[in-house]
């Protein structure tokens, strides 16, 4: 293929990348603020107490301006599968497709109609109903996010599908195991629980606001305490599942696996690099070049995460691309030229089904069958082989930014509840002032979170069966260039809006 | 239950529901009609908020539809959305970029210190409006009047050569834009905007207590209506007399057949009748109040609107059944979409088809959500006292 346009991939990469992760700085606010506001309107049902329902109102103002954005930024989302990766829509659509439209039955409509009595019926229906409106939100927010991780998942994870040669696509054969693969679960908790984690960080960094103003006293820790609690117990469950995503990561991305770690030369008893600096340059064709300038290491750890074992092997990227025979490993030379095998083999069946030849047609569909896990690899049967290693530093320093920023923020879920239980928060300024800087903090996790997951398993849109140059639309690139400058535009200049509309209303605190 | 259907049966099923969704997403375009209507309505400050917040706790409800007629559509037929979206690139961005800047306008149009002001959240609501519906109808129309694109499945193949491996491809000189320069086409466009329009003024009518919007309501309705039957009975026309893409059911081959859409009609009697029929209905719907306003105004969205719902429905009915391309190639007749060859496979289809069982459980909390909310018409007074508007 040498006639690949890079420039119509990288712009149609680049695009929705920007897109994504401009949605993705809304969705997780709304993921767990959404059940903040729930829980606080159960304690105003519960108590009586009007001073909940003044709280209640207000993180939901706050609520309403992210979740107009975040709307207005998904609707291109879905969009451009079929605009920008249309290849990628007809090639696995049958199964794709399904998850996306149920995410519109089941869940944004849920969404969309309780969100008008949760706003708009305080006044209109009694108390009772009103709560379970705002629980009803909540739980279509949150089943949203199940159905398009389910989607995502099915992308790093392809199952419970099989090639149709007839039309020449991949179509589901069990649903039960799109849905419920141990990637899509784990996933999933993953990626909801960092939504809650941050939005508690969110509720306790403009609390810690209110508190170094001298304002709002009670409704500052009243907030403080829902919104700690809650993120203590979200953020232990983070650290849990993003172990459980590592160690699916092990066992089904091995490239992607190695890539964050930094490791190039496979071997037993891994140690993991906690901390560390790479090498300048390095590059898989001399891996006997130092892999660190620095690195503080814990043995046998690596192997014990990827694999519960400490005696383990993990591969490395060399072991990847060129191959281990002692651990079973093809190389991707040999894999590029099986799949190579099975692309012409379609091709051959087709023709053999035209020409009507039943001989031909058995052959081909015998070896399309037999050589099928590296169908994706055969377009790169005419290509450097190393295109398929992501890029190494960034997902190595993402993901260590993301769990150290993990920790901070357990750290400061136990200290500040602590504070606020003996009532003595609003005498330390210091924890106030780190409370509300580490709101930028939760967000650079959660996109960082998404960095490791999507560019390490680069250049895959669907893990070893479609690359992103197989899987794009066939249009110019600059017009893809020109709509990626457009969306640029557009969400910088609303994102600013809604920082401008949220720090106001923040400064107007809670209505009397 | 579903696994017993023919594979035929769910792909018509599935037909079926994507052309009830679309007919339901016409409807409820009122909503962007009405943005098109904000200033002409409304004269005052108070006034114009009234008619925002009406639109306002609608609005969602027309943006998820679209979301989920989009999802659909890509789970039942992937084809289309494959060769469609990416195909006419710039129709779909256009109307994608005019929805975007919806969703956030409502929310952020009155707020203190919005960066835009409050103007420019207004006229965006009106692009919405007005590329909204003039675009979603035009790209509809092509589903009568073809677009030019290629599909070739086997490109995938293609490991060397010129070509990339993708399957389909545009041949059109603007990527779907060209549709707007067909007359065909536009007047479907126009049509459905004027519609909106003519639906807003009814849903007005429906909701609004105030003597002095009211009389504007009854002017407009008057103003946009005629360009609406206008502009719709050129397209039809136009629709029964021109010839068709049609499939011989056997050899699967597109052809051209004259009076084909016309042949439709008469060789499937129901869907003659919903169509004249809800042309009937859209038609009452809207002289009725012209002609006994205080009386009959408040019924004249949900006859209008029906009617709306089943001439859109019948027509993508017209578009899809009875061996009829649905989406056809003027390029290369070879290539042109129908519900056989563009859909998902029967197990996709069947584990759909339950999912589609959710529907009716779907409208029913709808409906009751908002009786609980709209029980009564709205004044300027009862907006002001909101705690939450627009
Ligand atoms: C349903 C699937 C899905 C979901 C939920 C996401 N993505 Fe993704 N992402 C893709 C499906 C995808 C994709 C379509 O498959 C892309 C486009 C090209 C590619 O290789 O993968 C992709 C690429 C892609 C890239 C480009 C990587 C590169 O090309 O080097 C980034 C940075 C992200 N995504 C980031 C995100 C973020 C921040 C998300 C959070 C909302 C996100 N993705 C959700
Ligand atoms: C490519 C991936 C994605 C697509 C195609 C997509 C699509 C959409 C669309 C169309 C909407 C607007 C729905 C409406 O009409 O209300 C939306 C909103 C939403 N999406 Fe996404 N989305 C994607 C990624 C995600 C992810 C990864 C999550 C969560 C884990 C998520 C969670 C939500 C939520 C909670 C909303 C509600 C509104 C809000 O953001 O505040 N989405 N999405
Ligand atoms: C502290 C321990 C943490 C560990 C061990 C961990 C581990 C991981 C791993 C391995 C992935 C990649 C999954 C994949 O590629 O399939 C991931 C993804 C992600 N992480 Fe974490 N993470 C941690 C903390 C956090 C925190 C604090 C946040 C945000 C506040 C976060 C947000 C995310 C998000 C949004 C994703 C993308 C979704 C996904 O792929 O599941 N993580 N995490």
């Amino acid at each position: 293929m040498e006639h690949v346009d890079f420039s119509l991939v990288d712009w149609s990469r680049a695009q929705f990348a920007l897109t994504a992760m401009y949605h993705w700085l809304f969705v997780p606010l709304t993921l767990g603020l959404s059940i903040i506001i729930a829980l606080m309107e159960s304690l105003y049902v519960k108590t009586g107490n009007p001073e909940w329902k003044r709280i209640t109102k207000f993180w939901m103002t706050l609520f309403g301006i992210n979740f107009a954005i975040g709307v207005a930024t998904g609707i291109i989302l879905e969009f451009e599968f079929g605009t920008n990766w249309s290849n990628y829509s007809w090639f696995v659509g049958d199964i794709f497709g399904a998850p996306l439209a149920i995410e519109g039955i089941m869940a944004f409509f849920l969404e969309s109609t309780f969100i008008a009595v949760m706003f708009f019926g305080w006044n209109k229906v009694s108390k009772k109903f009103h709560l379970l409106s705002t629980w009803l939100v909540a739980i279509g927010a949150n089943l949203s996010a199940l159905w398009i991780l389910v989607a995502n998942a099915w992308m790093q994870f392809p199952t419970g599908m099989k090639f149709n040669l007839d039309t020449a696509r991949n179509e589901m054969v069990n649903f039960w195991d799109v849905i419920g693969s141990p990637v899509a679960l784990n996933k999933f908790s993953h990626t909801v629980l960092s939504g809650y984690l941050l939005a508690a960080i969110f509720v306790i960094g403009i609390s810690a606001w209110f508190l170094l103003k001298n304002r709002e006293q009670l409704f500052a820790k009243k907030s403080i305490i829902v919104a700690s609690i809650f993120g203590l117990v979200s953020s232990l469950l983070v650290i849990f599942t993003g172990d459980g995503s590592a160690r699916n990561m092990a066992k089904y991305q091995p490239m992607k696996f190695a890539a964050m770690e930094n490791l190039y030369i496979g071997q037993q008893n891994a140690p993991l690099a906690a901390i560390g600096f790479l090498q300048k340059n390095k590059t898989e064709t001399d891996p006997k070049k130092q892999d660190f300038l620095f690195k503080i290491e814990i043995p046998n750890m690596l192997s014990y995460m990827a694999f519960l074992d400490p005696n383990a092997y993990v591969p490395g990227i060399h072991d990847l691309v060129k191959g281990n025979e002692e651990h079973n490993i093809l190389s991707y030379k040999e894999r590029s030229e099986r799949g190579e095998v099975v692309i012409n083999s379609l091709a051959d069946y087709k023709n053999a089904k035209k020409a009507g030849n039943d001989s031909l047609i058995q052959l081909s569909l015998s070896k399309f069958r037999k050589n099928y896990p590296h169908f994706g690899y055969g377009f790169y049967a005419n290509r450097d082989v190393n295109e398929l290693i992501p890029n190494v530093p960034v997902t190595f320093y993402s993901f260590r930014i993301m769990v150290g920023l993990g920790f901070h923020f357990i750290l400061l879920f136990i200290v500040i509840l602590i504070l606020t239980l003996k009532n003595k928060v609003e005498k330390k300024r210091i924890v106030l002032y780190t409370a509300l800087w580490t709101i930028p903090l939760a967000y650079i996790a959660s996109e960082l979170g998404w960095v490791v997951a999507e560019v390490g398993r680069q250049p895959w849109v669907i893990q070893d069966v479609l690359p992103t140059i197989a899987a794009v639309s066939q249009i110019k690139s600059s017009s893809v260039q020109l709509t990626f400058w457009i969306f640029f535009i557009i969400f910088t200049g609303l994102l600013i809006a809604e920082i401008k509309i949220m720090t106001t209303q923040i400064k107007k605190g809670p209505a009397n | 239950m579903f696994e017993t259907l023919s594979y035929i049966t769910l792909q018509q099923y599935w037909w079926i529901i994507i052309s009830l969704l679309g007919a339901i997403l016409v409807f409820l375009m009122f909503v962007q009609g009405g943005q098109t209507l904000i200033y002409t309505l409304g004269k005052s400050e108070d006034e114009r908020t009234l008619l925002v917040n009406l639109l306002g706790r609608k609005w969602e409800f027309t943006f998820t539809t679209l979301v989920t007629f989009g999802g659909a559509f890509f789970a039942s037929f992937p084809l289309f959305y494959s060769t469609s979206f990416g195909g006419a690139y710039w129709v779909w961005l256009l109307i994608l970029i005019a929805f975007v800047v919806q969703a956030v306008s409502y929310e952020y149009r009155k707020k203190p210190n919005n960066l835009f002001g409050k103007k420019t959240f207004e006229i965006l609501l009106f692009i919405n409006g007005l590329l909204g519906t003039v675009l979603i109808g035009t790209a509809v129309a092509t589903f009568f009047t073809g677009s030019e694109f290629l599909i070739d499945k086997m490109n995938i193949t293609k490991l060397t050569g010129g070509k990339m491996p993708i399957i389909s491809e545009w041949t059109g000189p603007a990527n779907g834009l060209e549709a707007a320069l067909n007359f065909q086409n536009i007047s479907l466009g126009i049509a459905v905007f004027f519609l909106s329009r003519v639906l807003a003024l009814l849903y007005f009518m429906n909701r609004i207590k105030n003597t002095e919007i009211m009389e504007r309501v009854k002017k407009q309705l008057i103003y946009n209506a005629i360009p609406f039957v206008v502009f719709f009975l050129i397209f039809t026309i136009w629709l029964i007399l021109s010839p068709g893409f049609a499939v011989n059911p056997i050899s699967k081959v597109v052809f051209i057949e004259p009076y084909k859409y016309l042949h439709n009609l008469l060789s499937m009697p129901i869907v003659s009748i919903l169509f004249l029929f809800g042309i009937l209905m859209v038609l009452v719907g809207i002289i009725r109040p012209i002609t006994c306003f205080t009386k009959c105004g408040t019924k004249g969205i949900w006859l209008t609107g029906i009617g709306t719902i089943l001439t859109v429905f019948s027509l993508l009915l017209i578009a899809g059944f009875n061996n009829t391309a649905y989406y056809p190639s003027t390029f290369d007749l070879q290539s042109s979409l129908t519900i056989e060859n563009s859909s998902s496979s029967q197990y996709t289809l069947t584990v759909m088809s339950y999912v589609s069982l959710l529907v009716p459980f779907v409208i029913a909390y709808i409906w009751y959500a908002w009786r609980s909310i709209d029980n009564k018409k709205i004044d300027i007074e009862e907006i002001n006292n909101e705690t939450h508007i627009y």
